[in-house]
């Protein structure tokens, strides 16, 4: 069984997104460990990326910062390493295409299974090209996770078939970022997903209220977040851990009460 | 089991956020239509040759060719063309494309301004809405042509996150594509991107070879020798080049901008020192650090100014069909000076990388070769940042 699995078997899972390295790593690490003892189910690793199209401006200024304070893949897979002493949740990489094909897509799997990963999330690479990083995923015991879209309606099924690990369904158009209204029929894309794969699935872009995991969560079968986490991130700095792990305690208890 | 689309070699595909996928399907079945459709084919040739003044003119580059003393130099006008570049070309095919699909807003990048400002005009021609995308250093760079888009009626959005430049604008222009699909065409202005773009633009430029081979046929009853274009995207010089890659006598000469030199850091020279990556919808060469993060590069020239190339010139660089040469700012604006005195023609700035190369090749062969060097635009846009360069501040 795919270790993302167990994120989903003590019902609706919350699942936050953090970007490496924003502001230090010491400081992901620790912010990490507080969101998987504030009851995360799954913990996103965002590997930023010079030029992130996915992403809105909160986690796009993320990865600058990040990148700018000198943080390396390399550096991130060594991060990873010391956590697993800390956390046993699941955990998945979320980057772009090339930060994972310039490293060598093989090379990236094998440290990702010796460090502890559970899988990878790659915004820009479709259905129509996974078969260059699946196998090798696979290979290594990762799950390589799909998304859908608003604008998947007659690509659900197909995508939905070969998912693995779970199916991140996209909540909106456009890039990352906290939205006020989500106006997409998630029940709609989640009833498509269901009959066509048995995986769970999950919704994600533009959630930031525990109401709005609670109702996305009630839909599917969790949340997930991420530039509201990086916001925080920004805003408190080192002292960001202890305000991230209130505000997931917060939003798991939203995830589950299923508005 | 999936299958990739739209390769060159190894190089191509489509690297796009799902939310993106059913827009690069819809556009690809409206193209394969369309391109078949005698009616659509006759209103585009129609726009190319009364509202863009095609055929543009092969010229002899008499004073030049013998101030060199080798190969004759014919000069292809692009910057003739209406809004002074080859731009115009995609522009019209695919806002004639974009208005049978039903779209009513075109969206762009721009990197000097001839793009943005072609797709502002082809906006205004069509009645379509029109938000062009431009690095905030380019709207400084390129000043004129931010004001030239906005009489056309387009809005020009300054692009400030990462470096400022044309990839940025890029970023951006794909950002807010993904954000409204329904009833905007995003009007990608060089042969990258995700398939069927590099394709569709390189099928719209290709006119420019078309019609120098025909061109040459006349004037010269041979073939060039050597054909020679700029290089940043690639869409000129794919279009210069294209319908002579089964001419194996012909050599194809992609003139790519260094910027202050290869060996620095502060170059644009995509072939030359980037290497294999997936960027931007696309898998091809790129300007990278050893972990992948896209660098920032740097060129004179802000249409040149791109840390990738169209995946068919890197599919013919790797099977050695096309040679690409690094040009710098130096030789760049030695051309650009020499080319206005000797000919009285001013070129773009861009372009003047191909004319440079050119002025090094052309000694080295005999007087009964032809080179065709692609002027891909005109250098109106450049005079105030070639000025600067040489240390003169003059006023627009």
């Amino acid at each position: 069984m795919s270790n993302i699995a167990k994120a989903f078997e003590n019902g609706k899972a919350f699942i936050p997104f953090i970007t490496c390295g924003d502001p230090d790593l010491e400081t992901t690490r620790r912010a990490v460990i507080e969101m998987a003892n504030a009851g995360a189910d799954m913990i996103e690793l965002g590997i930023p990326f010079s030029d992130p199209t996915a992403e809105g401006p909160v986690i796009q200024a993320a990865n600058e910062r990040a990148l700018r304070g000198g943080v390396t893949t390399d550096r991130i897979f060594d991060m990873v390493r010391a956590l697993r002493g800390d956390v046993s949740k699941p955990m998945v990489f979320m980057t772009y295409a090339n930060v994972v094909f310039s490293y060598g897509i093989e090379r990236f799997c094998k440290r990702c299974a010796e460090v502890g990963m559970d899988g990878m999330i790659l915004p820009d690479v479709p259905y129509e090209e996974k078969e260059e990083f699946a196998p090798t995923c696979r290979k290594y015991g990762l799950d390589f996770v799909s998304l859908v879209a608003p604008t998947s309606e007659d690509r659900v099924a197909m995508i939905a078939k070969e998912a693995e690990g779970f199916l991140y369904i996209v909540s909106s158009l456009g890039v990352t970022g906290e939205r006020r209204e989500i106006t997409t029929d998630i029940g709609h894309i989640a009833r498509l997903v269901r009959a066509n794969t048995s995986i769970p699935c999950a919704v994600g872009f533009g959630i930031s209220t525990p109401e709005q995991a609670g109702h996305m969560a009630a839909l599917t079968d969790g949340a997930i977040v991420g530039s509201a986490i990086v916001r925080l991130m920004a805003e408190y700095g080192a002292e960001a851990p202890a305000k991230v792990g209130e505000y997931v305690k917060a939003m798991k208890a939203g995830t589950v009460s299923c508005t | 089991m999936a299958e990739s689309k739209g390769r060159f070699g190894v190089h191509g595909g489509q690297y796009i956020p799902e939310t993106l996928m059913n827009a690069v399907i819809e556009l690809e079945e409206a193209y394969e239509h369309y391109k078949a459709d005698p009616e659509f084919q006759a209103e585009l040739t129609a726009l190319f040759n009364d509202y863009a003044g095609r055929p543009s003119r092969l010229y002899h580059a008499r004073r030049m060719s013998e101030a060199l003393g080798g190969a004759k130099i014919y000069l292809k006008r692009e910057d003739l063309n209406h809004t002074g570049a080859h731009k115009i070309n995609n522009v019209l095919g695919q806002a004639l494309l974009a208005k049978r699909m039903g779209k009513k807003r075109l969206i762009a990048e721009t990197g000097a301004g001839q793009h943005g400002v072609a797709t502002a005009t082809a906006a205004a021609l069509m009645d379509m809405e029109c938000v062009v995308y431009m690095g905030k250093e380019d709207t400084i760079r390129q000043a004129l042509n931010v004001y030239r888009m906005k009489l056309l009626g387009a809005e020009v959005i300054p692009v400030s996150t990462g470096t400022g430049t044309l990839k940025d604008a890029v970023s951006a222009a794909m950002r807010e594509w993904t954000n409204r699909i329904a009833d905007t065409h995003y009007c990608l202005g060089s042969v990258m991107g995700p398939h069927p773009f590099p394709t569709i633009v390189r099928d719209f430029q290709a006119v420019i070879s078309k019609e120098i081979r025909q061109q040459m046929l006349e004037k010269e009853g041979r073939l060039p020798d050597a054909v020679l274009a700029c290089v940043g995207g690639g869409s000129n010089a794919i279009g210069a080049f294209y319908h002579f890659i089964g001419d194996e006598g012909v050599r194809l000469i992609g003139c790519e901008a260094a910027g202050r030199g290869i060996d620095t850091f502060e170059t644009a020279a995509t072939i030359n020192t980037g290497r294999l990556g997936i960027f931007h919808g696309m898998k091809s060469y790129f300007c990278q650090d050893e972990y992948g993060q896209i660098a920032p590069v740097y060129s004179i020239s802000a249409g040149l100014d791109y840390p990738g190339i169209g995946p068919e010139h890197a599919y013919l660089h790797d099977i050695g069909r096309a040679e690409y040469v690094a040009v710098t700012d130096d030789e760049a604006v030695d051309a650009f000076e020499y080319l206005s005195r000797m000919e009285g023609i001013i070129p773009a700035i861009e372009s003047a990388h191909a004319v440079a190369y050119a002025m090094k090749l052309a000694p080295t062969m005999g007087r009964d070769k032809i080179i065709v060097v692609n002027l891909s635009g005109r250098g109106d846009k450049d005079c105030a940042a070639i000025a600067r360069y040489r240390g003169e501040d003059i006023h627009e």
